[in-house]
């Protein structure tokens, strides 16, 4: 009963969607205010249906309801209730629908705020997310059904992926489906834009916010998949450029180019072109992520099953790109820039700058990752792009970003003086140049690792500058530290915020720089007794215990660790067997600090007991990286709230 | 004056949505195996009836090796009639269809062989010693021996009737 509901709402949904989406539309060409009332009222009917599809999914699996086949791949009666949620979306069908009820949020959320405030084009935005979301449900309801029953009914089923038994699934998905749905917004109104010839910068004051929210959760995303591959996977790492991490990675980038981009057209009316194509490009590369996650095309290990699913995503991309960019060719004239860049120093040319290298950023990645596709159409072998290619590649254009954020928000619009910039960087550098003297005495021998510093302490120091200046002028005024701070802050909440997310990624900088650059690791065998020593730490190994847990078998090994400073602590990593798993998997204990993770990873060991291989690990500053987050999420908060001074000219 | 250029950049997407589809022709878990060509490695299990089977005793027939799990779920059982079929059809013609559980425990098993009613042998793979001489990546896997034991061919994921069809009738044609 409950799966012939959730099949039912899902085909009622797919229905409205596709109405509403036609309704939409020609309301848009005639402006027949009952026609885009009624589309209205179907976006609304397809989010409660999505929804409840959801919830009834959700439910199905609280039960046990092994006749549903997808309930039965992806949980056993030893997954425990809290998992039994996340197992919702742990595979192909169940992410769909959670996709779908994302953007059916959006979408109402653009109802309830935009229908006024974005009049000329919400009927062409409307049309948009609802022509999107038919898509979805099309996938829903054809090529990945959720609620598909399995006969004979099984008595227990499979069980859930137990890489993905982890608190990390709760959020790592659910923020990046955020992020990845959120740029149907901006892109909806680019159509809209395009549709209507209202191509000025109407659609970008609007829009701003979205691409702000979009950019932050797909932000989100990939740091709490950071977190669930450095904690979970026992490799040490946080980052593997691993096709579907690049999948993930190129629209935050393109996305990035385009929170910076728009800001120039608002300014001074340029890079029409280049901010709808932006868009275009973001949107399109959110659907090639899904796509390269769900075709099968590549392997990777986020990849989920293979089937028809791939030809229905990789037609509707095909549809989105060939039809937006159609759509530009047609209103090219109407593109054309009206401002001009004045000179090569000026804050435009920063910003242009830093588009060049986010944009060529992206594309390196999306060049490695499909080349191994390219490489077997062409000359018929098989090769895979690792990281070695990427690093280098993206290493020194990351490099200059981060020098360009200390550039960009100081330098003047238009044409830069010789005294904006005296007055702008000659303290900023001076400290930059200090502070590598510093670190080259501090031992850090690594050039990569002082340029990288450098730049950040450079950054870090126009960011400081501006803010002591601007809390000087309101001190002069009268206004005593405090107060002064939080109403700049608060006064000038876009500018600030932005700075705030600036410091974030430095601090990401930084936590990357140093785990890079200075962990350690070891791998050794150690009888019971026997001490193991890496940087300062002694880890000696107790010995093994065995315990039966709901749904698996996990073994722990017990390691007294003492680093000379500190009481002695106990640190159990496991290695854990599935039933349905042909290798065991690692359970990694590990304990975070400023400056440095201690991370042990049990490896094999002998039946009886006496005798275990253990891999230690020294990362340092990786904390940094998540602390980063955390500032980054501050920023963003920032900048979206309400302004409260009057937008200037 | 309408320009026909800026219709170039819509067109330019198409080179690399042609590729996109192409990439529908590829497995990506489908890595050559290095083993094909070369002779199978030795087996020797006892199948949950307590019968022994080994490779050296199948020696002269084509062998059809299935590595399944019962917790495989759709493919194993997807493929467990055609192999049943399969094997029912061949059985007569020197083919020996022979089944391997993996990380499996024996009531799952034995009811997933009741529910398909196989009669070919299954073994269970206790210490998982045949799976990794034959570097079985996950299941199902199925491997195609020739007569004189080499392995011929490496299936990758659920067998279709006209994969078996096609495998076995070449095999089978071949002088012993």
């Amino acid at each position: 009963m409950i799966p012939e509901l959730g099949q039912g709402a899902l085909l009622v949904a797919l229905g409205l969607a596709l109405y509403g989406g036609l309704a939409a539309a020609v309301a848009g060409r005639t402006g027949r205010a009952s026609l885009l009332q009624s589309a209205q009222h179907a976006a609304v009917g397809v989010f409660v249906l999505v929804i409840g599809a959801l919830v009834l999914l959700t439910y199905a699996f609280l039960r046990f309801d092994f006749s549903v086949r997808y309930v039965a791949t992806n949980t056993n009666l030893g997954t425990p209730f809290y998992y039994r949620i996340t197992a919702v979306w742990g595979a192909l069908e169940g992410s769909i629908i959670l996709w779908g009820s994302m953007l059916a949020l959006y979408t109402l959320v653009v109802i309830v705020t935009q229908r006024e405030r974005a009049r000329e084009f919400y009927p062409w935005v409307l049309a948009t997310m609802l022509g999107v979301l038919t898509f979805f449900l099309l996938v829903m309801t054809i090529a990945a059904p959720p609620f598909s029953r399995l006969t004979p009914i099984p008595a227990d089923g499979r069980g859930l992926n137990p890489l993905l038994e982890d608190t990390g699934m709760i959020t790592h998905p659910v923020a990046l489906y955020l992020g990845f749905t959120g740029f149907t917004v901006p892109f909806a109104f680019a159509i809209a834009a395009l549709a209507t010839g209202r191509v000025g910068e109407a659609w970008i004051v609007l829009t701003r916010r979205w691409t702000i929210v979009a950019w932050y959760f797909l932000s989100l995303g990939l740091l709490i998949g950071g977190w669930w591959s450095y904690h979970v996977l026992g490799w040490g790492g946080y980052w593997a450029w691993d096709p579907v991490e690049n999948a993930a990675f190129m629209p935050w980038l393109t996305g990035t180019a385009l929170l910076h981009s728009v800001m120039i057209q608002e300014r001074r009316r340029m890079l029409k072109l280049w901010n709808l194509t932006l868009v275009i490009l973001t949107f399109s590369l959110t659907l090639f992520g899904t796509f390269l996650t769900r075709s099968g095309i590549i392997a990777s290990v986020h990849a989920f099953t293979q089937g028809t699913i791939g030809v229905f995503f990789l037609a509707f991309l095909a549809l989105v790109v060939l039809g937006a960019l159609g759509l530009l060719a047609w209103r090219w004239e109407a593109l054309r820039s009206t401002g001009e860049l004045d000179s090569v120093v000026s804050r435009e040319s920063a910003f242009l700058l830093n588009n060049v290298l986010l944009v060529a950023a992206g594309f390196t990645v999306f060049f490695g990752t499909v080349f191994p596709l390219l490489s077997e159409a062409v000359r018929g072998t098989k090769v895979s792009v690792g990281a070695p290619f990427f690093n280098q590649v993206n290493v020194p254009l990351f490099l200059s970003l981060i020098f360009l954020m200390g550039v960009g928000p100081l330098i003047a619009w238009r044409r830069a003086s010789w005294e904006n910039l005296r007055r702008n960087f000659v303290w900023p550098v001076t400290i930059g140049v200090v502070g590598a003297a510093l670190f080259w005495a501090m031992g850090i021998r690594s050039a990569l690792a002082v340029l990288a510093l450098t730049l950040t302490v450079f950054v870090a120091a126009t960011i400081a500058l501006d803010f002591a200046r601007a809390t000087r002028a309101r001190l002069r005024s009268g206004q005593s530290a405090l107060p002064a701070m939080a109403g700049l802050l608060v006064r000038h909440n876009r500018r600030y915020g932005g700075f705030v997310v600036h410091l974030g990624i430095l601090v990401i900088t930084l936590g990357v720089t140093g785990s890079q650059a200075w962990s350690v690791q070891t791998e050794t065998t150690l009888r019971q007794g026997e001490v193991a020593q890496l940087a300062g730490y002694r880890v000696r190994f107790d010995g093994l215990s065995p315990s039966q847990e709901s749904n698996h078998f996990r073994v722990i090994g017990r390691f007294t660790v003492s680093n000379g400073r500190a009481r002695p602590t106990v640190m159990q990593p496991a290695k854990k067997f599935y039933p349905q798993e042909s290798s065991p998997i690692a359970g990694v204990d590990y304990e975070l600090g400023f400056r440095e993770d201690l991370y042990l990873v049990l490896g094999d060991f002998t039946r009886d007991g006496t005798q275990a291989t253990v891999k230690i690990q020294v990362n340092r500053l990786v904390s940094w990286i998540w602390i980063g987050g955390l500032i980054l999420t501050l920023g963003t908060v920032l900048a979206i709230l309400p302004e409260r001074r009057p937008r200037p000219a | 004056m309408k320009r026909v250029w800026p219709w170039l950049i819509p067109l330019s997407a198409i080179p690399l949505l042609l590729l996109l589809a192409y990439g529908f022709r590829l497995n990506p878990r489908d890595v050559p195996s290095p083993l094909v060509g070369r002779p199978a490695a030795a087996f020797a299990l006892t199948t949950f009836d307590g019968q022994p089977v080994s490779l050296e005793s199948l020696r002269g027939k084509v062998v059809v090796l299935n590595f399944w799990a019962s917790w495989c779920n759709p493919a194993c059982y997807d493929e467990a009639p055609v192999l049943e079929r399969g094997w029912r059809a061949w059985r007569d013609r020197g083919v020996m269809v022979v089944g391997v559980d993996i990380q499996d425990t024996v009531d799952a098993a034995q009811k997933f062989m009741r529910e398909f009613r196989l009669t070919f042998p299954n073994a269970r793979d206790v210490n998982g010693q045949v799976s990794i001489d034959y570097g079985v990546y996950g299941v199902p896997e199925t491997f195609f021996i020739d007569r004189q034991g080499r392995i011929r061919a490496k299936h990758v994921g659920a067998v279709t009737d006209a994969d078996f069809r096609s495998k076995v009738e070449a095999l089978v044609a071949e002088p012993s």
